[in-house]
């Protein structure tokens, strides 16, 4: 009895060993297919922005596919991604990375959602020399490492907010101004922080208040306070979804009234949804709006690609996925540039990467980041009970005026 | 800048006031803690999930088109059945076993909880709409939103009505008996099995009025309920088990200490200096103790 368990348990494991050696041999282009990997939050706390950039990466291939693939040395390869659940959890990340890339041999990764993850992916990826082009990893550490083999399609994080304290200063008629903020921290946020340091020395800003939110708290009503008292021309808040939403809530339940109120995101709070009027006048960055005015072959522009993505899935695109899909289309140019498999190849058809996508322009830095595409920021305007994110900087792209300053609550009904 | 609060009075008045309301609904989920710790000897690690689900159900209503306020009625009768199905499935089992066990079971209790209220209401970050508007003070220098004002006021509400439950009813009685000495009141008649259901129950309907008071004063998120927990937590150990009065102000006093650390060493120490705290109260209760003991000897 004994050995016959025995016996069955090695035939098992034989078997299964055979199995596995022999998909990973083919794994990295299975006849017409190149197969990428990505870990990625399905469940777990960043459950609903993985799968928003998961929905981007599938938006793609599927177009990708369809509009006649990846033309290689002649031939024609379509993309397939193999996904697996990190569970939003770090460690469970690199592990999967670590399974991608030796157990499916997959050569070519994709990245997962947000900073804190895409770090914890970063270091496997480079031992093992795969190119990973990522789409929601901000942090700027993620580019002061030296990474060879990670590229991102978005712009760093400390990027997200500068353009606020420019617009504030134009509005001050060059002068520098008085800079209130709270930042949650963590990893993100504090890049955000960061950016806003330089800003405001490069303006001649003076940062009156500069308060760091511990990440457990859910009450911001003392910095609120604080800003009361001291009457700053400019209040900066970034702490996430929860951030946002709270901020909001006690500023309009306290009457605090600022000249401009800067924040991230917005879009992924459904801020002008949550809290409606509550939240109008609200300046918030944004990787991209669907309203600028690039282009590609693939998706057209972004309008097209907001309503291609919302017949798909039912809702309108948050920027999480629009990045998402601009990063297989990054790929796809890398691998016909490179006209090649070599994973070295590839990664230095990637360095040399300059195009135009629906999502904005990219060209990697030296780091690794995209250095070619502004970050935007937009409004919250209401009409009546309904508010919508209009585009107010950079100029360029601007749909609507900037409005300034935001009246006194209570002059606002 | 760090004493910004000495140069303005209204600062002060603002804290103590924010800080104040803030403890007042914190005491109420640190007393359902006290409550069936003292009877049941269960830390429940599951309390800051259970108030997240009760702030679940009164933002469901909301979505449903019903003032959330009234979260505050329904919220506490769904959680109290919850509550009670959770005695029965788990708690029961290792009510009478070591303290590590519960923590355990407490604990597997959350991750399932966080997970199933995920899976259902999704991992964005949500809040229900008062409309209550703000009450100022001073000249418009200290602002009180409507909506922390109605939740002290309904926590205090409820706290009463418990502590006259607890002293008239025969249910009251039967739990306060069981909490003095349970082999006792098992003996004396009373059905300790059903003391510590409904004591469960009551705790988790506490946990469903604090959610849904929390539902439109903060907001609400599957994975925030471990700070709700380590903050009754503390409550309670600075409090001590039974004693609603000193909940009351161990929370209130919390809410004050940790407003008061925001502005004078910074936002970063909030919660630091509330631990801090604790460590102290540790130290001190035990070197009190070790006093009285050699007293005693």
């Amino acid at each position: 009895m004994n050995k016959l368990v025995k016996l069955f348990i090695t035939s098992i494991s034989a078997i299964t060993l055979a199995l596995v050696s022999f998909t990973s041999s083919f794994a990295k282009v299975e006849g017409d297919y190149i197969v990428l990997g990505s870990a990625i939050s399905l469940t777990g706390k960043y459950s609903s922005n993985g799968v928003h950039t998961q929905n981007g990466y599938n938006m793609a291939v599927e177009r990708i596919n369809k509009m006649g693939g990846v033309e290689v040395q002649g031939k024609k390869y379509k993309f397939e991604i193999i996904y697996y659940d990190d569970e939003s959890n770090p460690k469970r990340a690199a592990q999967l990375a670590e399974r991608l890339i030796k157990q499916d041999g997959v050569h070519y990764m994709l990245g997962p959602y947000s900073s804190g993850l895409t770090k914890a992916i970063a270091p496997v990826t480079e031992k093992y020399k795969i190119p990973m082009v990522e789409a929601n990893g901000a942090s700027r550490s993620l580019f002061t490492k030296g990474y060879k083999y990670l590229f991102a399609v978005l712009s760093p994080a400390n990027q997200y907010l500068e353009v606020a304290i420019d617009l504030a200063v134009e509005k001050n008629g060059g002068k520098g101004v008085k800079i209130a903020q709270a930042f949650e921290q963590d990893a993100f946020s504090q890049d955000v922080r960061l950016g806003i340091l330089d800003a405001a020395k490069r303006t001649g800003s003076e940062i009156i208040i500069d308060d760091k939110l511990p990440k457990e708290l859910n009450d911001m009503a003392a910095t609120l306070a604080k800003v009361k008292a001291t009457k700053p021309d400019v209040l900066v808040v970034s702490g996430h979804t929860k951030g946002a939403l709270t901020a909001i809530r006690q500023i309009s339940e306290m009457k605090v009234d600022v000249p401009m109120l800067a924040m991230t995101h917005c879009d992924a709070a459904k801020l002008s949804k949550q809290h409606g009027k509550k939240s109008e006048f609200a300046l918030c960055a944004s990787q991209w709006h669907k309203n600028l005015s690039y282009k590609d072959k693939f998706f057209g522009s972004g309008k097209k690609y907001a309503k291609d993505f919302q017949k798909e899935f039912g809702y309108d695109p948050p920027y999480q996925s629009a990045e998402s899909s601009a990063a297989l289309l990054v790929f796809k140019d890398a691998f016909e540039r490179a006209n090649s498999f070599d994973r070295d190849a590839v990664r230095d058809a990637l360095v040399d990467t300059e195009m135009q996508t629906f999502y904005g322009n990219i060209k990697f830095g030296p780091g690794g980041q995209n250095v070619a595409k502004p970050m935007i920021l937009f409004q919250v305007r209401c009409k009546g009970d309904d508010c919508e994110n209009r585009v107010v900087a950079p100029t360029k792209w601007a749909s609507d005026k900037f409005y300034h300053p935001i009246p006194k609550w209570s002059d606002r009904s | 800048m760090d004493f910004l609060i000495f140069k303005a009075p209204m600062l002060m008045v603002q804290a103590s006031l924010d800080g104040i309301l803030l403890g007042i609904l914190f005491a109420l989920i640190a007393y359902g803690m006290a409550l069936q710790w003292g009877v049941m000897n269960i830390i429940n690690i599951a309390q800051g999930d259970l108030v997240i689900l009760g702030g679940y159900i009164a933002y469901t209503m909301y979505l449903a088109g019903i003032h959330p306020a009234w979260g505050v009625i329904v919220s506490p009768i769904i959680m109290f059945f919850v509550g009670w199905a959770l005695y029965k499935l788990v708690i029961n089992k290792v009510v009478d076993r070591d303290l590590f066990i519960s923590i355990l079971a407490t604990f597997g209790i959350a991750i399932v909880f966080q997970q199933l209220m995920n899976f259902i209401f999704g991992a964005d970050v949500v809040v229900a709409q008062s409309e209550y508007g703000t009450t100022m003070l001073f000249d418009n220098s200290v602002t009180l939103p409507n909506s922390k004002i109605f939740s002290a006021f309904i926590s205090v509400l409820y706290a009463i009505a418990l502590v006259v439950y607890m002293k008239k009813s025969r249910l009251g009685r039967a739990i306060r008996a069981t909490a003095q000495n349970a082999r006792a009141a098992k003996i004396l008649g009373v059905d300790t099995e059903k003391v510590y259901a409904a004591t469960f129950g009551i705790n988790a309907a506490l946990c469903g009025i604090a959610g849904a008071l929390i539902s439109i004063t903060l907001t609400l998120h599957p994975y925030v309920g471990l700070p709700y927990t380590v903050r009754s937590f503390m409550i309670v150990i600075v409090a001590g088990l039974g004693n609603l009065p000193a909940v009351a102000v161990s929370g209130m006093g919390l809410g004050l200490f940790e407003e008061f650390a925001d502005y004078i060493l910074g936002t970063e120490f909030r919660i630091g200096a509330v631990f801090m705290l604790l460590v102290f109260i540790l130290v001190y209760r035990r070197f009190k103790l070790s006093k009285k003991r050699e007293y005693l000897k």
